[in-house]
């Protein structure tokens, strides 16, 4: 089981990483707005897998509130880039 | 049980990684947002389902879990209509295999 959470935990911290290297890289605005929300994903679901791994259950609000401040965060950098244009 | 949700998690972290493979070889937003939504959803749910399995007793902590999916399963589609609708009325270039663009032409208002 150890094994099974450490290949897990690897597989997510290389997407996370992807994540990273496709913000820096870029290219565009909307790039790097794609890139972060699905990082945000990436670590929701690396919080969820640790919190199955150790049995706490502190961290599960933390899910809630993080699902939903992405939403509103991905949703106002749209209506700025749909303002002033991606650069 | 222990086995099936530690199965569930790593099919959830996988398409995580098939789509940060997607970020990087896509040549295009719109190709890229179609990589990065799809853990967005379906490898959250997967993960959710893993965990909520794993504190199956609890039943606080797997309605939070099962929250969470709802909520994601809500607001993804409408996140990623925004940023694509953005990223196209702002001007973003096209990949240049583009077959048909259908908003071409059409007036934005």
């Amino acid at each position: 089981m150890t094994v099974l959470y450490a290949l897990i935990f690897a597989v997510l911290a290389l997407a996370g990483v992807l994540c990273l290297v496709r913000m820096l890289r870029g290219a565009s605005f909307p790039d790097r707005i794609v890139a972060l929300d699905m990082l945000l994903v990436v670590v929701v679901c690396g919080i969820a897998v640790d919190a199955a791994r150790t049995g706490t259950r502190e961290y599960l609000d933390v899910l809630v509130v993080a699902s939903l401040l992405g939403f509103t965060g991905t949703s106002l950098v749209a209506r700025f880039i749909e303002r002033r244009g991606a650069r | 049980m222990e086995v099936v949700s530690g199965i569930l998690m790593l099919l959830g972290a996988l398409l995580a990684l098939v789509a940060g493979i997607g970020l990087q070889r896509f040549d295009d937003v719109f190709a890229r947002m179609h990589a990065a939504t799809k853990p967005a959803t379906l490898g959250l749910a997967l993960v959710m389902f893993g965990a909520a399995l794993q504190l199956l007793p609890d039943g606080g902590a797997v309605i939070k879990l099962l929250l969470v999916v709802l909520l994601q399963f809500a607001t993804a589609p409408v996140g990623s209509h925004l940023v694509g609708r953005a990223a196209y009325r702002a001007g973003t270039e096209l990949s240049d295999q583009t077959q048909v663009d259908e908003l071409a032409g059409v007036d934005p208002e």
